[in-house]
C-alpha cells in the first residue's frame, strides 16, 4: 500500500514556520523529515513518521507554488490562489529574502552574473550552506539588482516598494546592490575580518553622500552609481599632501590640538604624513574604476593596518580623524573645503566602522 | 424581453506572457451570453491591460438569464495567426435575479484555463435590469431563492415548509461525442463545463417552477449532483425542500418584542404573506382552507397536538389545561388525519433539511434507506429522461413505505446519491423516518409552537426520542424502555438518524465521529452478471456496516448516532462501504449495553483466556471512552418506571392499555411495507478480526474532537477562528490477490492515517473540533482507492470548555430563548421571563429526575450474543436476496435496507452562544465553511447560491509536480475561484460549502491527468458579533453568555 496522491489544501493556507525554514535552507524532503524527527516533534504530538513525511511534502509543495509569487512580492499580495493573512505574507517574504552572513560575504561586490552563479558550488562547500539555498540567495540578489538597478528615486525606497521588505532588510539589499554595481573588492584576505554589517554601514554612508542622488534626486541610477564628477574633483585634494607647506601646517594644527589628548600621540606624530598621504591618495585615485573597486583594500592597507600595528585605541582614532578633517578648514591656502567635507565626512564614518580586529 | 444584462470589462492583471519576443501580451476580451458576443479593443503590449470598456448590453429572456452563464474569454491578439485563448471566466448571474440577493457582481475573477489553470485576473462588472413579467405561463422562475443550507437560513423565518422538490435533466456527455476525437482537450473540457453550467441553470429554473407551483418562494437544502454515466450520458439531478420564507427584517424587529408574547407574533404571518392563501392554496395544501374556515378547531387542534407530541401525559400530571385532556382525544384523531392526509397529498413527504424550527419534529422513527443496482443504457431522448426519473421514483417509493412501516409519515434529512462504475450504477437514498408537526406544513403559524412550549415547560429534549410506532406491532425487534427523561413514553435503546442533533436534545458529555469501514472483493464481470454480483453483496455490506457502527457506538459508551451517511462505492473488482456519523449519549435513552465476546469453542481453555483478555480490553476501552467524552450519566436509583422492561411478549398486554390511552398507535398502518423493512440490531461480534478492528481506532489526540454534524454537543464556546480544508488521498493496493481482510485493513489504515494527518496539521488550533467531517470514497481504477475529506476545524475556548451535563440541561431548558433569535421571532419572552429566574434549579431537578429512572446496572444490560436472532435475521436477508434475484432478470436489481431508530428536532445552532468574538475581519478575506453558520458572527444577508464545476487537465503531469502537485494546485484554484465569486457578489463567506464531486483520473505513462470538481454553497455577508454588539443592544446574546458557567459576559 503506497500513497499515490496525498494533499491537504486549506482555505487559509497553512504555513509551518519550521518547515519553511527547512525549505529555505534547501533541505530535501527526506532531510527535512529527519531534522524534524530529531527536533522531538513526534514525541510532542504523538504523530508517526509517515504523518510527518506527508505533512512535510505538503508544505514543500505549497512553498514551491508560492515561490513563483515570492519572486515578485506585490503579486503575493494581490493573487487570489492562496488566502494568507497579511502578517503571514510579510513573514513569508521577509524570510524568503533573508540571507546568510556567510553567503553574502562571499558574493558581496561580485558581479551578479552567470559566472558567479557557477561558483556557487564552491561557496556552498566552503560555507556549508546547501547549494539550493545559495542559489535562492544569489537569485534574490540578482532579482533585486535587476529591478532597481536603473530606477530613479531612493534605492532603499525602491527596494521596499518592489519587494515589500522590512526597512532593515531593504537597507541590506541596498548595500548589496550598491556593492554589486560598483564591484567593490571585499574578498581579499585582508578584508576577511570585516562583516557584512561593516560593509553595509559604509555602503549606506556612501550612498548618502557620494552618489548622484546625494546632489540631485531626479536622476536615473541615482543611488547606485557614484557621482563621477565628484570623483574627478577629488584629484584636487592632492594638494594637501603635494604642497609641503600645506602638509606641515595641517600636521602642526592637528598635533597642537591633540597634544596630551591621545595615548598614541607620538606614534601619530610620527605617522601623520604617511596616514594623510594614504587618505588623500585614495581620494585622488578614485577616478579609475579599478581603484574604486579597491577602495576598501586601500583603506585597510593605508590606514587601518598602520594604526592597528601601533595599537591605536578606537577612541584615539576617532579623535584623530575628527581633528584631521576639521583642521583642514583652518588651512587658508586650501580652497576645496566643501569637497573635502563630502569626502572626509563619509570616509571618517567608514574608517571608524572598519577599525576593529 | 424581460431582462437586460449589462457587462463592463474594466481591467486585467498578472496576465501570462503570450508573446515570447516582447515578453508581453496584446489582450482583448470576448463577452458572450447566449448567442450574442461583444469584444473589447485590443490593449497592446501589457500584462496589466486597462480596457475600461463600454457597457455591453444583452437583451434576453429571463429563461435564458437563468439557464445561461455569462462567458468571458480573454484572448491574445495575433495579427498573423489565430488569436490564442488565455482563459475564461464563467459567471452565474442567477444571484442577480432575485431582489434580496446581490445587486451587482463586481470584482476580480481568476482567468481560468482548463489546461494551464489560473492565468491572471480580470475585473468585471455585471448588472441585470429585470422587467416585471406577469405572464402566468412563463417558463422561468426568477425570484425563487436557493439555499444549500439544510436548515432554515439564519435571517429567514419559515412560514410554510411545503416539501420535496426534485428534477433531473440528461444530455450526452461532450467527452463521448464523436467530435471529441478531432477537437483539442481544451475545447472538449470547455464544452463540458459549459454544458454542465447550462444544465444546472436549466435544472434550477425547473425546480423553481415547481416551487412556484407549490406557492413557495425558496428552496432550502438544495443538493445538486451530476452523474457521469460515460457513454450513456450526463445526468444532472437535484433535490430540495420547497419553503415559503419570510425575511426577518432587521435585528430591531425582534429586539423590542421582549414582553409582548405570541400575540404580536401571531399576526406576522398574516400580515406578511402578501397573498393570503385562503383561496389560492395549491394542491399541496388543500387542508388549509378547512382550517382557516373552521378556526375553533384550529386552535383546539393546536393544543391537542401539543399533547400529542411531548406532552401526551400532560393531563395526568395535571400540568397544562385539564380540559384539553378530555377533548384532546377526538381532536387529536382529527389532527392526525389532517397531518396524515396533508402529507399523503404529496407524492413524497420528504425533507432535505437536517435541522428544523423548534417544534417541527415530533418523533423520530429511524433511518430508512434504499439502494438499487441499475444497468446504464444510452439515454435516447434527452428531453424525456423517463428511465432515470422512474428509477428514482421507485427508490423514493421504497423509502416512503419504509417510513410508513416505522409509523412515520415523513422522511427528514433525506439525500440521494449514486456510484457508477462502467455501466453499473448504484442508486442510493436515505433519510430519517419522522413524525412532523403539521402546522408548519400548512399555514405556518409557527408561534403556536411557542404556546406549546410555554405549556409544556418540562420534558425537554426527549420528545423526539419517543417511538412513533406501535410497541405491539414493532417493525423490528427492539428493546424498549421508558424514556429516561420524562419516564412517560417508550424509547428505543439506540437511535440512528441522518439529521443533525436537535438543539434541545439533552446530551450527556461530548460526541465523537464514528466510522464504519468495509471492503468486499468482487469478481470482475460484465453487465448483468456484474449487477447481480453487486446486488448480492449489498445486503451483507449493509449488515456489516451496521454491526460495526453499533459496536463502535457501544465501545464509545454512547447510544445515538446523528448525521449518519452510508456510502457504498462500486469499483471494478470491489465494493467499499463507508459510514460516518456522530455518536452521542442521549439522556433520554438507556445506558448502552456493553460488548460481550463469546467464544465459539468454549471448551478450549487458552482460547477462553484470549476471549476474556479481549473482553477486558474492550471493557477498559469503554471505560476510557466514557471518561474521554465525559459521559457520566446520572446515577440510577429506585423507581420502577425505568426499571428493566419485561420481555417484549410479556409486557405487551401491559403496554397495550397504555398505548391505547395515548391513542397514537391504533391508526397506524404498520402492516404495509413491513415485509421488506429490515432493521438490524446487533450486539455480537462474530469474528476476532472485528474485535481487533474495533480496538485499532485511535481516539483523536487530546484537545481535538471531531464530528460530522454541524455542531459538537458539549462544546459551545467557539472562537471565530475557522479553517476549512480539503484533503485527498489515493492509495495503490499492492498485490493483485488481495483478501477481504487485507483490503479492510488497508482501507482502515487509509482513513485512520488521514485523520491522524489532519490532527497533526491542525495542531496549532488546539483546542479545536473538526466539524462536518465529510469523507467520500471512490475507486477510480482497479487498485486505487481515493478518499476525499472536507471539514472545518473550529477552535474553542478551553477555559469555557468544561461545560458538562448541567449546562446541557440548562441549555435545553432555555432553548427557546437561545436557539435562534433570527430564525423565529418569538423566543424573547422566554428569555426575559423564565430564563433568568430559574436557570439552575430546574436543571438540577432535571438531573435528578433523569437519574432516578434507569434502574439497571450496566453489566446486567450488556447484551450478550444472541445467535438465534442473528440467524433469523440472516435467513430473512437471504430470503430478501432471493427475492431480489428474481428481479435481476428484468435487468434491474434492487436491494433495500431499513435500519434502526432515529431522532431530532429543531435548529441546531450554537452561534449565539459562541465565545467572546474576536478577530477583525481583514479586507478581502472570504471564509468558507461546510457549516450553516460562522462562529462568533451573524449572517446578515444571503447573496445566492454558488454552484461551480471545473475541469482541469494536464499533459505535463511530471512538470507540474506529479499527481499531488497537480491536484493540490487545482483544489487551491477552485477555492480561489469560489472566493472570487463570493467577493464579487459583495460577500465575505460561503456557508454550507460542499465539494460534491472530485473525480480524478491519471495516466502517468502518457504524463497526463484530468480532474473534475463540483462545489456548491451559499454566498453570505456576515458581521462579527463584536461589531454587531456596538450597533444593537442584544438581550439574547447576553442571555446565552450568562448561561455558560464562567462565561465571561463582559468580554
Amino acid at each position: 500500500m503506497t500513497n499515490e496522491l496525498d494533499i491537504f489544501v486549506g482555505n487559509t493556507t497553512l504555513i509551518d514556520e519550521d518547515v519553511y525554514r527547512l525549505w529555505l535552507d534547501g533541505y530535501s524532503v527526506n532531510d527535512a523529515v529527519a531534522l524534524r524527527v530529531r527536533s522531538g516533534i513526534l514525541e510532542q504530538t504523538g504523530a508517526t513518521a509517515a504523518v510527518l513525511q506527508s505533512d512535510t511534502m505538503d508544505h514543500y509543495r505549497t512553498f514551491h507554488m508560492l515561490e513563483r509569487l515570492l519572486h515578485a512580492p506585490p503579486k503575493l499580495l494581490h493573487q487570489l490562489i492562496f488566502q494568507i493573512p497579511p502578517s503571514r505574507q510579510a513573514l513569508l517574504i521577509e524570510r524568503y529574502y533573508a540571507f546568510d552572513e556567510a553567503f553574502v560575504r562571499e558574493v558581496l561586490g561580485k558581479k551578479l552574473s552567470k559566472g558567479t552563479k557557477k561558483d556557487l558550488d564552491d561557496i556552498s562547500t566552503k560555507t556549508g550552506i546547501t547549494l539550493k539555498s545559495c542559489r535562492r540567495q544569489f537569485d534574490n540578489f540578482k532579482r533585486v539588482f535587476k529591478v532597481v538597478e536603473e530606477m530613479r528615486g531612493s534605492l532603499v525606497d525602491n527596494i521596499q516598494q518592489h519587494f515589500l521588505l522590512s526597512d532593515r532588510l531593504a537597507r541590506d539589499y541596498a548595500a548589496i546592490v550598491f556593492f554589486a554595481n560598483n564591484r567593490f573588492e571585499t574578498g581579499k584576505k585582508k578584508l576577511q575580518y570585516l562583516s557584512f554589517g561593516d560593509f553595509a554601514f559604509c555602503a549606506e554612508l556612501m550612498i548618502q553622500n557620494w552618489t548622484l542622488g546625494a546632489v540631485d534626486s531626479q536622476v536615473d541610477d541615482m543611488d547606485v552609481d557614484l557621482d563621477k564628477e565628484f570623483l574627478q574633483d577629488l584629484k584636487e585634494l592632492k594638494v594637501l599632501v603635494a604642497d609641503k607647506d600645506l602638509l606641515d601646517l595641517h600636521k602642526s594644527l592637528v598635533c597642537t590640538a591633540l597634544r596630551g589628548k591621545l595615548g598614541v600621540f607620538s606614534e601619530m606624530e610620527a605617522n601623520f604624513k604617511n596616514l594623510s598621504r594614504g587618505l588623500v591618495n585614495v581620494a585622488a585615485k578614485l577616478t579609475h574604476n579599478k581603484d574604486v573597486r579597491d577602495l576598501f583594500v586601500d583603506l585597510v592597507e593605508k590606514f587601518v593596518e598602520p594604526c592597528r600595528s601601533d595599537h591605536w585605541p578606537l577612541n584615539d582614532v576617532r579623535l584623530f580623524l575628527n581633528q584631521y578633517s576639521a583642521s583642514v578648514h583652518s588651512l587658508d591656502g586650501f580652497r576645496h573645503q566643501a569637497l573635502w567635507d563630502r569626502y572626509m565626512g563619509t570616509l571618517r564614518g567608514c574608517l571608524l566602522r572598519l577599525y576593529h580586529d | 424581453m424581460p431582462g437586460k444584462l449589462k457587462v463592463k470589462i474594466v481591467a486585467g492583471r498578472h496576465l501570462p506572457v503570450m508573446d515570447r519576443a516582447s515578453d508581453l501580451t496584446d489582450a482583448f476580451v470576448e463577452v458572450k451570453f447566449g448567442n450574442t458576443t461583444f469584444k473589447t479593443d485590443v490593449y497592446l503590449k501589457s500584462l496589466n491591460p486597462q480596457w475600461n470598456s463600454e457597457w455591453f448590453k444583452f437583451e434576453v429572456d429571463d429563461e435564458d438569464l437563468q439557464d445561461e452563464p455569462l462567458q468571458i474569454t480573454v484572448l491574445d491578439h495575433d495579427t498573423y495567426s489565430a488569436n490564442d485563448a488565455i482563459g475564461k471566466v464563467y459567471i452565474d448571474i442567477d444571484p442577480l435575479l432575485y431582489s434580496e440577493a446581490a445587486t451587482v457582481i463586481s470584482g476580480w475573477f481568476p482567468i481560468y484555463d482548463t489546461i494551464h489553470g489560473i492565468r491572471g485576473e480580470i475585473n468585471v462588472v455585471v448588472k441585470v435590469d429585470l422587467f416585471n413579467d406577469l405572464n402566468r405561463f412563463r417558463q422561468s422562475s426568477c425570484g425563487v431563492k436557493f439555499f444549500c443550507t439544510t436548515s432554515i437560513p439564519k435571517c429567514y423565518r419559515a412560514v410554510i415548509i411545503h416539501g420535496f422538490v426534485e428534477e433531473l435533466v440528461v444530455n450526452e456527455d461532450p467527452e463521448y461525442q464523436w467530435i471529441d476525437r478531432i477537437r483539442t482537450p481544451r475545447a472538449s473540457n470547455e464544452a463540458r463545463q459549459r454544458l454542465i453550467s447550462l444544465m444546472s441553470g436549466e435544472l434550477q429554473r425547473k425546480i423553481g417552477l415547481k416551487v412556484l407551483e407549490m406557492r413557495g418562494n425558496a428552496v432550502v437544502g438544495y443538493l445538486q449532483c451530476f452523474d457521469l454515466e460515460g457513454e450513456s450520458g450526463l445526468v444532472v439531478r437535484a433535490i430540495g425542500t420547497a419553503c415559503t420564507l419570510d425575511k426577518l427584517s432587521s435585528p430591531a424587529a425582534f429586539l423590542p418584542a421582549c414582553n409582548s408574547p405570541s400575540k404580536d407574533m401571531k399576526e406576522i404571518p398574516f400580515n406578511e404573506d402578501p397573498n393570503p392563501n385562503t383561496h389560492s392554496s395549491g394542491p399541496s395544501t388543500p387542508l388549509k382552507n378547512q382550517t382557516y374556515s373552521f378556526s375553533p378547531s384550529k386552535s383546539y387542534s393546536r393544543q391537542s397536538s401539543s399533547s400529542d407530541t411531548d406532552l401526551s401525559l400532560t393531563p395526568k400530571t395535571g400540568m397544562g389545561s385539564g380540559s384539553a385532556g378530555k377533548e384532546g382525544g377526538p381532536f387529536k384523531a382529527l389532527l392526525r388525519q389532517q397531518t396524515q392526509s396533508a402529507l399523503e397529498q404529496r407524492e413524497f413527504p420528504f425533507f432535505t433539511l437536517t435541522a428544523f424550527p423548534p417544534g417541527f419534529l415530533v418523533h423520530v422513527g429511524g433511518v430508512v434507506s434504499a439502494r438499487s443496482v441499475k444497468l446504464l443504457d444510452r439515454i435516447h431522448n434527452p428531453d424525456e429522461p423517463e428511465t432515470r426519473d422512474a428509477w428514482w421514483a421507485e427508490i423514493r417509493q421504497e423509502i416512503k413505505s419504509h417510513a410508513k412501516a416505522l409509523g412515520c409519515h415523513a422522511v427528514v434529512g433525506y439525500s440521494e446519491s449514486t456510484s457508477i462504475c462502467e455501466e453499473v450504477c448504484i442508486l442510493s437514498a436515505s433519510g430519517t423516518a419522522a413524525v412532523l408537526n403539521p402546522r408548519f406544513l400548512q399555514d405556518g403559524t409557527v408561534e403556536s409552537c411557542l404556546e406549546q412550549r410555554l405549556e409544556e415547560n418540562l420534558p425537554a429534549g426527549c420528545g423526539f426520542c419517543h417511538i412513533p410506532y406501535d410497541e405491539l406491532n414493532m417493525p423490528f425487534p427492539a428493546h424498549l424502555t421508558y424514556c429516561y427523561n420524562c419516564r412517560k413514553q417508550k424509547v428505543p435503546d439506540v437511535l440512528f438518524t441522518t439529521i443533525d442533533l436537535p438543539i434541545d436534545a439533552t446530551v450527556i458529555g461530548k460526541g465523537c465521529l464514528i466510522q464504519a469501514r468495509l471492503c468486499r472483493l468482487k469478481k470482475k464481470a460484465q453487465a448483468e452478471a456484474n449487477a447481480t454480483a453487486i446486488s448480492n453483496l449489498l445486503p451483507f455490506m449493509e449488515y456489516e456496516v451496521h454491526t460495526q457502527l453499533m459496536n463502535k457506538l457501544k465501545l464509545k459508551g454512547m447510544n445515538a448516532l446523528f448525521g449518519l451517511r452510508i456510502q457504498i462505492t462500486v469499483g471494478e473488482n470491489m465494493l467499499m462501504g463507508l459510514a460516518s456519523a456522530t455518536g452521542v449519549y442521549l439522556a433520554a435513552l438507556p445506558l448502552p449495553g456493553g460488548i460481550q465476546i463469546a467464544g465459539k469453542t468454549p471448551n478450549d481453555g487458552s482460547y477462553e483466556q484470549h476471549v476474556s483478555h479481549m473482553q477486558k480490553k474492550i471493557n477498559d476501552t469503554i471505560a476510557k471512552n466514557k471518561e474521554l467524552y465525559e459521559i457520566n450519566p446520572p446515577e440510577i436509583s429506585e423507581e420502577i418506571i425505568g426499571s428493566p422492561i419485561p420481555e417484549p411478549r410479556q409486557r405487551s398486554r401491559l403496554l397495550r392499555s397504555q398505548s391505547e390511552s395515548s391513542d397514537e398507535v391504533t391508526e397506524l398502518d404498520l402492516s404495509h411495507g413491513k415485509k421488506d423493512a429490515f432493521v438490524l440490531e446487533i450486539d455480537d461480534t462474530d469474528a476476532m478480526e472485528d474485535v481487533h478492528s474495533l480496538l485499532t481506532d485511535v481516539p483523536p489526540p487530546s484537545g481535538f474532537y471531531s464530528c460530522n454534524t454541524e455542531i459538537m454537543p458539549g462544546i459551545n464556546n467557539w472562537t471565530s477562528e475557522i479553517q476549512m480544508f480539503t484533503s485527498v488521498r489515493v492509495i495503490r493496493l499492492s498485490s493483485l490477490n488481495l483478501t477481504n481482510q487485507a483490503l479492510n485493513k488497508n482501507f482502515n489504515d487509509l482513513c485512520e492515517n488521514l485523520l491522524k494527518s489532519l490532527y497533526f496539521k491542525l495542531r496549532s488550533m488546539i483546542p479545536c473540533c473538526l466539524c462536518h467531517v465529510n469523507f467520500t470514497v471512490s475507486l477510480p481504477e482497479d487498485e486505487l482507492i481515493q478518499v476525499t475529506v472536507t471539514a472545518v476545524a473550529i477552535t474553542f475556548d478551553k477555559n469555557q470548555a468544561l461545560q458538562t451535563t448541567k449546562t446541557q440541561v440548562e441549555k435545553s431548558l432555555q432553548r427557546a430563548s437561545t436557539d435562534n433569535e433570527e430564525l423565529l421571532q418569538f423566543p424573547l419572552e422566554l428569555c426575559s421571563d423564565s430564563l433568568p429566574s430559574h436557570p439552575f434549579p430546574p436543571a438540577k431537578e432535571h438531573l435528578e429526575s433523569a437519574s432516578s429512572n434507569s434502574g439497571i446496572p450496566a453489566a446486567q444490560r450488556a447484551t450478550s450474543v444472541d445467535y438465534s436472532s442473528f440467524a433469523d435475521r440472516c435467513s430473512s436477508w437471504i430470503e430478501l436476496i432471493k427475492l431480489k434475484a428474481q428481479t435481476i432478470r428484468r435487468g434491474s436489481i434492487k436491494t433495500t435496507v431499513t435500519v434502526e431508530k432515529a431522532s431530532p428536532m429543531n435548529e441546531g445552532n450554537f452561534r449565539n452562544r459562541s465565545a467572546p468574538p474576536c478577530a477583525n475581519s481583514t479586507v478581502g478575506v472570504v471564509k468558507m465553511t461546510p457549516l450553516s453558520f460562522i462562529p462568533g458572527a451573524k449572517i446578515t444577508k444571503y447573496l445566492g447560491i454558488i454552484n461551480m464545476f471545473f475541469i482541469r487537465e494536464t499533459t505535463s503531469l511530471r512538470e507540474e509536480g506529479g499527481v499531488s502537485g497537480f491536484l493540490h494546485a487545482f483544489v487551491a484554484e477552485v477555492f480561489a475561484m469560489v472566493r472570487a465569486h463570493v467577493a464579487a457578489l459583495g460577500g465575505n463567506a460561503v456557508v454550507s460549502y460542499i465539494m460534491k464531486q472530485c473525480v480524478f483520473m491519471e495516466n502517468p505513462n502518457k504524463n497526463q491527468a484530468q480532474c473534475l470538481i463540483n462545489v456548491s454553497g451559499d454566498a453570505v455577508v456576515f458581521v462579527h458579533e463584536s461589531e454587531l454588539e456596538v450597533v444593537s443592544s442584544q438581550p439574547p446574546t447576553a442571555n446565552c453568555q450568562s448561561s455558560c458557567p464562567g462565561g465571561d459576559v463582559t468580554t
